[in-house]
């Protein structure tokens, strides 16, 4: 038996292969410059991170926090401050999914003239593309340090972000029922009501309850630039060094962000199952 | 909020948004600040990578050399849980607050914000990491590994080779994410484009506001775009 010729021209890559690996090697060379590139003109003191000094010093700003200051009043201020939380995250929920709702039919295809559509959108984009902590920095200086000016941020982003998922979801909803009512006479708001938004009712409702889910992990954090909820003593406590409390409220904010996974990942299964 | 006082306060400031501040000083002022958002948010991908990728390592119970006996054992278990709790306990703390606390210990600036993100990040990373190779085909990894080769080289021949696509695709998701997250770290004092922000807002610069918000947006955008673009390549 003779065995076929074996060159290494056998083995070679299909065509679409070698172009893939070029592009990823490409990537792969910029990223690394962009990463050098910033190594090297940020001045990072890793120096000063690595060295005995900074070691014993983190060490001990470790130990401040031990033990966490859990007597009654100051537990009683904190378990207020994580009401104050969810009550910001509920109400920067609620609110944007009704304004989300309302700015949602003119920028969905399916309702609206072409130029209430870009206008809707572009203000919808606008609104999305500013974080809520930089809304909740902007707010201050309108609702003053506060709850008010974290629940406002908060509705402004989500309002943004609801808005645009609406209006999808009102793009995408099966046009038979709308066009059989309308084939029958029926008015828009009619269309809307009987036809468009039953079908997608589930759909919304799952939006804002994952908006939901993501605007009490952002209300935990809000308040470090003074808009109230746990944020708000975090960074009050650690600028007087009370290294203590401080304790007390990252561990709130822990427990919350945790429960908040946990309760997501439970409803998720018992929803896919 | 609305006595007449606050409103005008507010009127006023609005106001001052029109027009933006275009002079050249400011404009390279933001231009080096809108860079070094870049940077951070570069800096503290890389650093998160460096960091996810052995924890996804040791995570991945594909690569267990003892489960291919039946059940993992005991120490090796204990390991990849470790690894998991660590992933865990690194992302649930949010980038914001790691950013607080490094600037309590390294003091104003960059550095802050590049560990914040490394940490939070280097979590997030670890996790989907894993669970990517988690949900490739074991079955050349357990044959090269049943076979006698060492756990790297099972993972290089094995899971790499069908994870490659996603995993870059989620990295270069996750330095989008970063990049806007810098601005926000800013905020508490971590450098970039936020830190800029936050001093122009407290001097009421309206102006200074309003240029610093487009170039963000812009920022942001030209970020989504670069990143749709990279993930598409990759396809």
């Amino acid at each position: 038996m003779r065995l076929g010729p074996t060159t290494p021209s056998a083995v070679e890559l299909p065509r679409h292969l070698i172009e893939l690996r070029g592009r990823a090697a490409l990537i792969a060379l910029g990223a690394l410059a962009l990463a050098a590139a910033s190594f090297w003109s940020l001045d990072l003191q890793w120096s000063q991170l690595w060295s005995a000094e900074a070691a014993k010093a983190m060490s001990k700003f470790a130990a401040e926090f031990f033990p966490p200051d859990l007597s009654p009043p100051f537990a009683r201020k904190v378990a207020l401050a994580t009401a104050e939380t969810l009550a910001m995250s509920a109400l920067g929920t609620i609110l944007p999914a009704l304004f989300g709702l309302l700015l949602a039919l003119p920028a969905a295809r399916t309702h609206a003239r072409p130029l209430a559509r870009i206008l809707t959108r572009l203000l919808l984009n606008a609104l999305r593309a500013i974080p809520e902590l930089v809304w909740a920095s902007l707010m201050l200086i309108a609702a003053g340090l506060g709850p008010m000016a974290g629940t406002l941020a908060l509705t402004l982003h989500t309002t943004g972000v609801l808005g645009r998922l609406f209006a999808e979801a009102i793009e995408n909803a099966p046009p038979g029922p709308s066009f059989a009512l309308r084939a029958q006479g029926a008015r828009p708001a009619q269309v809307l009501l009987y036809a468009t938004l039953p079908q997608i009712a589930p759909q919304l409702l799952s939006y804002t309850l994952y908006r939901w889910e993501n605007n009490i992990r952002a209300a935990t954090i809000l308040g470090v630039v003074g808009a109230g909820g746990l944020g708000q003593l975090l960074s009050y406590h650690l600028e007087l060094f009370q290294m203590a409390r401080t304790a007390t409220v990252l561990l709130a904010t822990l427990a919350l962000v945790l429960a908040v996974d946990g309760a997501s990942y439970l409803v998720r299964r018992a929803m896919t199952r | 909020m609305l006595e007449a006082r606050s409103l005008s306060a507010t009127a006023h400031f609005l106001a001052s948004f029109v027009p933006p501040a275009v002079d050249a000083d400011f404009l390279r002022l933001v231009a080096r600040e809108t860079w070094r958002t870049v940077a951070i948010a570069t800096a503290g991908i890389s650093v998160a990578f460096v960091l996810a990728v052995p924890l996804a390592f040791v995570a991945t119970a594909a690569l267990s050399v003892s489960s291919l006996a039946g059940r993992m054992a005991a120490w090796p278990a204990t390991v990849r849980q470790c690894a998991r709790v660590l992933m865990v306990a690194l992302r649930t703390v949010p980038e914001l607050v790691w950013a607080l606390l490094f600037v309590r210990v390294v003091g104003l600036g960059p550095t802050a914000g590049v560990l914040a993100i490394g940490l939070t990040y280097g979590g997030m990373l670890g996790k989907v990491f894993a669970e990517i190779l988690e949900s490739c085909d074991a079955h050349p990894t357990r044959t090269l590994l049943a076979n006698g080769s060492g756990r790297v080289q099972a993972f290089l021949y094995g899971l790499l080779p069908q994870a490659a696509t996603e995993l870059t695709s989620y990295t270069i998701y996750r330095w989008e994410c970063a990049i806007r997250s810098s601005v926000v770290l800013g905020f508490v004092g971590a450098g970039g484009l936020g830190q800029q922000m936050d001093s122009s807002l407290k001097m009421l610069a309206g102006n200074e506001v309003a240029t610093m918000l487009l170039v963000f947006i812009a920022l942001v955008a030209l970020a989504d775009a670069l990143s749709a673009w990279l993930r598409r390549m990759l396809r």
